[in-house]
């Protein structure tokens, strides 16, 4: 039943925060060799639908599988991008000491970081285009530059399906077509990668498929098809969903008792 | 010395030993907890210390040192597990809820140990300060030698605490810096977390007896924030952090030794001073920082002016040179013997004029180039040599291909002065001979001035 060349595929996902959905019912499955965007706007869940991959969130129910094992048993396969502002960019140490981060859930509990490890992170700066940056404090770097780290630090990990949480957020022109051509050449290698994604110009260019996401799945499918003005209305929609006025309505008689 | 000091090895030795075991040991762990932002929580896990001890022994009725010792380590962990729980269901942030746990904690510890105080032979202030001058007095045997027993306690967590950061150091780091990737990569960011407090806690409640939970908790933030400020790695924060302690224990005892004596006081705490030094090593490190210092900054930006401002002299002195003459007579230029220079009263109001600055460091800035050898004071007039007739050369010519490259950007000719006055001070020669290349044939800048060439006054290498 679960297939194992399936990179992600989730069923009936549910999260709730203070018994308050955040998402609802989501279920898509990604095929492998695929750049994946979601799409959806503020407050959509987004974030908490790749932490709840992760089981960095709880989830109130559902189910992930991830080459169709649980998460726990084929974490080793996946690489992380968290958001960029989530870490302490005055923490001190280098920028190379943030990419061998990388490679610690490979290195294991009282294992030492060696030399090929740190050659290794130093491969992936290159191929981020901030080699010569190796050695500097990361309090240093610009936001392009945190979010080069961040990238090779998942490149290090050499994953087959990636979870990136707006790598593309606040970076410059330049950053973007770096990550965008690491992306591709991540896609010609035969690896997925789920990208959280707030452009929306740049989705049809940048993405095979889409998950248009407002707390449960609106739309998903090859972009082409899924990515439509309806679409994106519905997802975006000024209106309350019924859903949202729902739980609204429970959060509303809850502070009343 | 000794006699100055009064001091004996037997008692002052085996006080420093105690006050810098206690000292490091407190400081290596410091760092994460600094680190991740929970510097309040080695405080709390610290006071929890007395609850425990009275619980422990209201519950088992045994006055025996272990099980008071495991009793204080579980009531430090319950604050950490208690903190996490109030901050997730009462939505508080982390200092708050801190703050609720360990008051609370502290304050039943207070009133059990009314019940336990008869018994067990605790004083509610001598938790807050420690008695760290007692530390001599009780001694184990072990192979024929009398050991201070508190300095053999620290000495062990001592141990413990630098094999957890060593053997730990990769764990701690990655679920300090980014919880996330730790857990996803295996590494329960929740386990070490409790790991940590484990050790805090252990290390809070050997080293309250000897020296209270002033000196404890401020080990563990203090030498860690003042090693923060001085470097940029972990590694060389943990062991300068741990020297910061060293040192704020040596210089507290002998303060405590010698400073009542001036004073006229009978004597002072040695926690108390060791507690203080600490405080002035951090004052330091923040004045000196060379990230964040406060002077360090002041000092960088001084010489940032005083540089530019002896660069634009030696610019300044070129330019007249080329004219040839300095208006109202105050300089004039025979460039033929290379003689050429600025005069006089009149010649110094005139380039303070230019320069916008006072008199006094307009002669602070000749003095500096004619230290470096760019610039010659015959009587009273000043000339460029010919070491410094290249540098200012070489000003002008960054001042002035900027202008030129920032003409053909569009930038209005009223505003390529300004811009190209700032620019020429951080223009290497690199960047000059691509802006070279950029700009037309670079003879002459916007305003027709002439642009030296790179080895207009190359100085023949001496063979």
């Amino acid at each position: 039943m679960s297939d194992q060349t399936l990179p992600l595929s989730i069923q009936d996902l549910t999260v709730a925060w203070h018994r308050r959905p955040v998402i609802w019912d989501v279920e898509f499955d990604v095929s492998p060799g695929r750049l994946v965007g979601i799409v959806g706007p503020n407050g959509a869940g987004k974030s908490t639908l790749l932490k709840a991959v992760m089981d960095l969130v709880p989830k109130a129910s559902g189910r992930v599988e991830i080459f169709g094992r649980p998460w726990r048993e084929s974490r080793q396969r996946v690489g992380y991008v968290p958001q960029r502002e989530s870490v302490d960019w005055d923490f001190p140490v280098s920028v190379l000491d943030v990419v061998t981060m990388g490679l610690y859930g490979r290195i294991g509990w009282f294992g030492r970081v060696r030399r090929v490890h740190r050659e290794a992170a130093r491969r992936a700066l290159e191929q981020v285009g901030i080699g010569e940056l190796a050695d500097r404090q990361i309090s240093q770097l610009s936001g392009g530059q945190q979010q080069r780290t961040f990238l090779a630090r998942a490149l290090v990990q050499e994953a087959d399906l990636y979870l990136m949480d707006e790598p593309f957020a606040a970076v410059d022109a330049a950053t973007e077509q770096a990550i965008v051509g690491i992306l591709r050449s991540m896609r010609a290698a035969g690896r997925t990668a789920v990208v959280i994604h707030h452009d929306l110009h740049t989705v049809p260019d940048y993405f095979d498929s889409v998950v248009l996401l407002n707390m449960r799945v609106v739309a998903e499918g090859p972009t082409h098809e899924v990515f439509t003005r309806e679409n994106l209305e519905r997802t975006y929609g000024g209106r309350l969903t019924l859903l949202e006025e729902a739980t609204e309505a429970l959060r509303r008689r809850e502070q009343r008792l | 010395m000794t006699d100055v000091l009064d001091w004996t090895w037997q008692y002052d030795g085996v006080i420093l030993l105690t006050g810098i075991l206690c000292a490091v040991a407190a400081s290596l762990p410091g760092n994460f907890l600094v680190l991740r932002r929970t510097s309040l929580l080695g405080d709390a896990v610290s006071h929890a210390v007395l609850p425990g001890i009275a619980a422990a022994f209201l519950l088992t009725h045994s006055r025996t040192g272990a099980v008071l010792f495991v009793g204080a380590v579980v009531a430090g962990l319950l604050t950490a597990v208690l903190t996490e729980l109030i901050r997730d269901i009462g939505s508080v942030d982390e200092g708050a809820s801190t703050g609720v746990v360990f008051t609370t904690l502290f304050a039943a510890g207070l009133v059990l140990i009314v019940q336990a105080a008869d018994a067990v032979d605790l004083d509610p202030g001598c938790v807050l300060y420690g008695a760290l001058e007692d530390s001599p007095l009780q001694t184990v045997r072990i192979v024929g030698t009398e050991i201070p027993r508190v300095a053999l306690t620290l000495a062990g967590v001592l141990l413990l605490n630098l094999l957890f950061v060593v053997l730990f150091f990769k764990e701690l780091l990655i679920s300090s810096f980014d919880p996330g990737l730790a857990t996803t990569g295996g590494y329960s960011a929740r386990l070490v977390h409790y790991l940590l407090m484990i050790v805090v806690a252990i290390t809070a409640v050997a080293s309250f007896e000897a020296a209270g939970n002033i000196l404890v908790v401020a080990m563990f933030i203090v030498p860690p924030s003042s090693a923060l400020l001085l470097t940029t790695r972990l590694s060389r924060m943990i062991w300068l952090s741990a020297g910061i302690a060293a040192i704020s224990a040596v210089a507290g005892h002998f303060s405590a030794i010698v400073l009542p004596r001036w004073l006229g006081y009978r004597s002072i705490s040695t926690a108390g001073m060791m507690t203080l030094c600490a405080g002035l090593c951090f004052l330091i490190a923040a004045l000196f920082s060379p990230s964040a210092g406060v002077l360090t900054g002041w000092v960088r930006r001084v010489r940032l002016s005083l540089r530019i401002l002896c660069e634009d002299l030696l610019a300044l002195l070129y330019r007249i040179e080329e004219r040839g003459s300095v208006p109202g007579g105050a300089g004039r230029s025979d460039v033929s013997n290379g003689q050429s220079g600025v005069f006089g009263d009149a010649g110094f109001e005139y380039l303070a004029k230019k320069l916008l600055c006072s008199r006094r460091l307009l002669i602070l800035a000749g003095w500096i180039q004619q230290y470096r050898g760019n610039l010659v004071r015959e009587g009273p007039a000043w000339r460029l040599t010919d070491s410094g007739r290249r540098v200012a050369s070489l000003l002008v010519r960054s001042h002035r291909l900027w202008e030129s490259y920032l003409a053909t950007e569009g930038v209005g000719p009223g505003r390529i002065h300004r811009q190209a006055e700032t620019l020429e001070h951080y223009t290497s020669e690199g960047l000059r001979n691509r802006l070279d290349t950029g700009v037309a044939d670079g003879a002459v800048d916007p305003h027709g001035s002439r642009i030296p060439r790179e080895d207009d006054f190359r100085i023949p290498p001496v063979s």
